[in-house]
């Protein structure tokens, strides 16, 4: 498609790139400052006022400091377990329930299908799933934090459409070869599921990553706290926790550094893995959005 | 009469039987979803049950069951309080501008991204634009505590220009702006890929049809791309309208603090505060969590209802 070089286009194409640019830059600046901040020396951190395009006085010590913090070393790890244990968990049940509410001839589809949907509308809310969580010992345990979320519905109805996108013959000859369908699903099924995997492993991931809530109200031991849960402390609360006293203590020049040091190490790992799935994404999305 | 009736009695049993054979010949796709039946019978559906405690003084010495039944106390308790009014109102109010204000910004960047004919630059905008979604609401929210800080970017640039320095997440009136702002920067390129995707979806000949009639550009941006993505918009909007009384509780939760707390308090934070706040009453939050969502089924039937006959298109 080419477009006459009028006076009016020009116009219009040299607006629409500036507001882009704009648009792009408010979106990357906040993170980018946080890097500068993150190894900039603290007097001309301070000097800057929140204006930074380049590290001044670098210095690495904000994130030595970082590492060296038990708690936030201890919330690192942990989130790390939260997020590769908690996404393979949901992925499993995810792709064997969406495989199972996509089989076409299913005689209780109907009903399984509302069974799972109804979640979405009506819940207990949050009183009732704290009693169960007590009553079932799941409070302050890791694996508690993984189970209450093991499954979200909106990506499990996404991960049943893609599935019923698969055409049937694949199945039926494999089944004529005489195939069970635990077969069927991790010897066609999943091989086909590429791009949905890598969407809903994307969106677990994320999540796990992000999560505070749920922590905050069902982990009381500290050494179970993501690092989410510590960045809260120290951006937010400006609670004086072991946390920020550890910095407090002997390290007060650095500490506006560290604190920007913390939101890059708790942000940008999780910026990487998007780049990994990019290639699947619209596919993915685009699914999700038609209706289940 | 009477051998009709023994005939379809009959078929009854038959059909029941085969019914049965059918459910044991699926037998291993029943075993196989058994883990996701158990997540949502224990974490869904068991919780369900604990709405009965909506209607009770939940004492904790006595459990669930051994509370005393009060009738809809708790809810004539929340009705006649004076929060029931201020916390309706910034439900609303907050859900309405978001929706105001986040729903068409995806869209308007879709649509200038595509005027834009190098896919280079096209491609590093919607990339860098993405990656606000991928921060935690607690960065997000800390950054915008700092930035808009009496001492943060936002008033130095204010100061620059003469203008005096506001403390704009300690003031009230700036509450719901700066909850729709930071929205907004959040999703605007996240939410926009729907769109774009849905563009591309676009008949390309359609627009050269419209150039031999003469056309111009923003003629066919409405009446071409616009239109075009119209049912992906209304299937959108109507899920955001089933959401205008459920402001997640996060967000409010991390934004709030006491001087703002009669702007920012909603139905799900007043949830959570009222379960576990200094004094937990969890019979009275539960009845106020029920409340809200009897409202939300409410309206998103009636968003349904509305958008199918209108637009004939909906969620179901």
């Amino acid at each position: 498609m080419k477009r006459k070089l009028t006076v009016g286009n020009v116009i219009f194409d040299t607006f629409n790139v500036i507001v882009l640019l704009f648009i792009a830059l408010i979106c990357l600046y906040p993170i980018y400052y946080c890097m500068v901040a993150s190894l900039s020396d603290p007097t001309a951190l301070a000097a800057a006022g929140g204006f930074m395009l380049w590290p001044k006085g670098i210095q690495f010590g904000a994130y030595k400091s970082v590492f060296a913090n038990h708690e936030i070393f201890s919330g690192y790890l942990n989130t790390f377990f939260y997020v590769i244990a908690g996404t393979l968990l949901n992925l499993f049940l995810t792709l064997i329930g969406a495989y199972v509410l996509s089989r076409q001839k299913l005689t209780l589809k109907r009903f399984l299908n509302l069974f799972v949907t109804l979640t979405m509308f009506i819940s207990g809310g949050m009183i009732p799933l704290y009693l169960v969580m007590k009553g079932l010992n799941l409070l302050d345990a890791r694996v508690g934090i993984i189970l209450v979320t093991a499954v979200n519905t909106y990506n499990l109805i996404m991960a049943r459409t893609y599935f019923s996108t698969i055409p049937q013959s694949l199945e039926e000859a494999a089944r004529v070869d005489g195939a069970g369908e635990i077969r069927i699903l991790f010897e066609i099924m999943i091989p086909l599921a590429g791009p949905i995997i890598a969407v809903l492993g994307l969106y677990y991931a994320v999540s796990h990553w992000n999560s505070w809530f749920n922590e905050m109200i069902y982990l009381s031991d500290r050494g179970k706290y993501p690092i989410q849960l510590f960045l809260r402390e120290i951006l937010i609360l400006n609670e004086v926790s072991a946390a920020s006293q550890d910095f407090a203590a002997d390290k007060m020049p650095l500490a506006e550094s560290i604190k920007y040091a913390t939101i890059v190490v708790a942000t940008v790992p999780i910026l990487f893995v998007y780049p990994f799935v990019q290639k699947h994404f619209v596919k993915g999305v685009m699914v999700g959005a038609v209706k289940g | 009469m009477r051998r009709q009736k023994i005939e379809s009695s009959k078929t009854k049993k038959e059909r029941l039987r085969t019914f049965g054979k059918n459910i044991y010949r699926e037998r291993a796709l029943y075993i196989l979803f058994l883990p996701v039946l158990l997540y949502y019978l224990i974490f869904a559906y068991l919780p369900l049950g604990g709405i009965i405690l909506a209607f009770k003084r939940y004492s904790p010495a006595l459990g669930i069951f051994g509370s005393q039944w009060i009738g809809f106390d708790n809810f004539i308790k929340f009705f006649s309080s004076y929060n029931f009014g201020k916390v309706l109102w910034n439900t609303v109010r907050i859900s309405i501008c978001s929706i105001a204000f986040n729903f068409p910004a995806p869209i308007i960047l879709a649509l200038l991204l595509n005027e834009i004919r190098c896919t280079a630059f096209k491609k590093t905008v919607q990339t860098l634009t993405y990656l606000p979604h991928f921060i935690s609401l607690v960065v997000a929210v800390g950054l915008l505590t700092d930035f808009f800080s009496r001492t943060g970017l936002v008033n130095n640039i204010r100061a620059s220009m003469g203008l005096e320095r506001i403390a704009f997440m300690m003031e009230e009136n700036y509450f719901t702006p700066m909850y729709v702002m930071s929205g907004i920067w959040q999703q605007i390129g996240w939410g926009s890929i729907i769109y774009i995707a849905a563009i591309s979806g676009i008949d390309q000949e359609l627009y050269e049809a419209a150039d031999i009639d003469g056309a111009g550009r923003f003629q066919k941006m409405y009446h071409i791309t616009l239109s075009g993505i119209m049912p992906t918009i209304t299937v959108l909007f109507i899920m955001q309208l089933g959401k205008v009384m459920s402001v997640g509780y996060e967000k409010i939760i991390l934004m709030s603090n006491d001087l703002v707390l009669s702007k920012s308090e909603v139905i799900s934070s007043y949830v959570y505060k009222l379960g576990f706040g200094t004094y937990p009453d969890y019979g009275y939050s539960t009845a106020v969590n029920v409340f809200n969502m009897v409202v939300n089924v409410t309206i998103l039937c009636i968003a349904n209802k509305f958008s199918r006959k209108v637009n004939e298109t909906s969620l179901w």
